[in-house]
């Protein structure tokens, strides 16, 4: 479904990696792994049709992502390092906004009960502004709750910023995900377990 | 499409309310450097009338600059510009309904405190209404402009300044047009032929000036 051939990338004239080459069906994970400034964030952004690659290209169900644009982004979550919450808007507001902007439907129970699977319910009408940098890290990550759908998730750094509480939650939602035939890649420096059907590991070098 | 304009809208919107300081700053800015100009040229009132409808323009076009580094510098900031680009919607909804946004909370406003100001120039009531509307069709030109220029500074240092800069020169017909109409009205002249080509204008803008926004946010965030 997800297939990237030989892509290498470049940030402000040095080459950062090249030739990495991912082939993922359902129901498969891809750990990406690496020392800092090593391109795992790079590498995500790529894969998300954000950065275009030096060389190399991105496929998904055969079509390269530059030409499916938005029909890409409707099958793909893309999570990256900023918590993307608007810090005036409640917890509630930007789970919402989000989440169309992503083109899942979701009632207000539903969105509801994703805030409250990752432990942030309570917070719901509160300000982004005025919420933790786990909490933050939470609401952002409630999307997942409501993603089932959504076939490929990019996750960058999921874990981070979250405490054991939270990392349970996390990794319960992306190994749901695996389990139902749904396609991750992720980023992280810690060794969190995860049932997939097949597990394929990057190790981008320093 | 229509889902992606009214999301991007609503939300912009919201913010601005809860930012009211930002919106208030804006007009605030426009009314002083409105009075600042028959304060400095005394109290004739012929000169006075004459300058009228450019200071109005001027004052107009500062003012909307000011809100602009914070157009897409914000979102690119928390991530929420990220979000956009991979988004299932059209990127170039979304980014139209950010620019509708910008101009509810500055344009507008503007335009509808434009006569105000122009009745401290002494200018009658014709030349007054040929003002706003003038000011109705001429600040969505600005906010379209704007928002390209502050698309092509993101994460550039000193991107206040730089958009000025940017920005200004591709007002001048705007500015032309606009301060035209009211000049026309001014001298018994029909304001109709300014307004056409202000239309004109805006037409171009929001065709030129959507898609070059969209493309400098993908550069930006590449």
């Amino acid at each position: 479904m997800l297939e990237a051939r030989a892509i290498g990338c470049e940030r402000g004239g040095r080459r950062i990696f090249g030739g990495i080459s991912i082939a993922l069906a359902p129901g498969e994970l891809v750990r990406v792994r690496g020392p800092n400034g090593s391109g795992k964030t790079s590498l995500l952004r790529i894969l998300a049709g954000l950065t275009r690659p030096a060389e190399g290209e991105v496929r998904w169900r055969g079509a390269p992502i530059g030409e499916l644009a938005e029909e890409y982004g409707a099958e793909m979550l893309f999570l990256g390092h900023a918590p993307a919450l608007k810090a005036e808007l409640s917890a509630a507001e930007n789970l919402d906004f989000s989440l169309r902007l992503a083109g899942i439907r979701a009632s207000a129970s539903e969105r509801r009960a994703a805030l409250e699977r990752l432990g942030v319910g309570a917070q719901a009408h509160r300000a982004a502004r005025v919420l933790s940098e786990g909490q933050r890290r939470r609401v952002a990550l409630a999307r997942l709750a409501l993603a089932a759908r959504v076939p490929l998730w990019l996750l960058d750094e999921p874990f981070v910023a979250l405490d054991d509480d939270g990392i349970a939650r996390v990794r319960e939602l992306v190994a749901g995900h695996l389990a139902a035939g749904g396609m991750a890649v992720l980023t992280s420096h810690q060794e969190i377990a995860l049932p997939a059907r097949a597990l394929h590991a990057i190790a981008l070098p320093a | 499409m229509g889902e992606a304009f009214a999301l991007a809208l609503r939300r912009d919107l919201r913010i601005a309310l809860r930012r009211k300081s930002d919106a208030a700053n804006v007009l605030l800015f426009f009314v002083i450097v409105a009075s600042l100009f028959p304060l400095g040229t005394g109290a004739e009132p012929e000169p006075t009338r004459a300058i009228g409808a450019g200071v109005v323009w001027v004052a107009a076009l500062l003012a909307s600059l000011l809100s602009l580094p914070r157009l897409f510098a914000a979102d690119l900031a928390d991530g929420t510009l990220e979000q956009m680009l991979v988004s299932a919607q059209p990127l170039g909804a979304v980014v139209a309904g950010k620019i509708a946004a910008h101009w509810l909370t500055t344009g507008l406003p503007l335009a509808l405190l434009a006569p105000l100001l122009g009745l401290q120039y002494g200018l009658p009531a014709a030349a007054l209404a040929v003002l706003c509307a003038a000011a109705l069709i001429g600040t969505p030109v600005l906010s379209l402009l704007g928002a390209t220029g502050a698309a092509l500074t993101l994460g550039v240092r000193g991107a206040g300044v730089l958009v000025s800069i940017l920005v200004l020169p591709l007002c001048v017909p705007a500015l032309v047009f606009g301060a035209g109409a009211v000049t026309a009205s001014l001298s018994g002249l029909d304001p109709a032929p300014h307004l056409s080509l202000l239309g004109a204008l805006l037409a171009v803008s929001l065709a030129v000036g959507l898609w070059a926004s969209c493309a400098a946010l993908r550069v930006a965030l590449d």
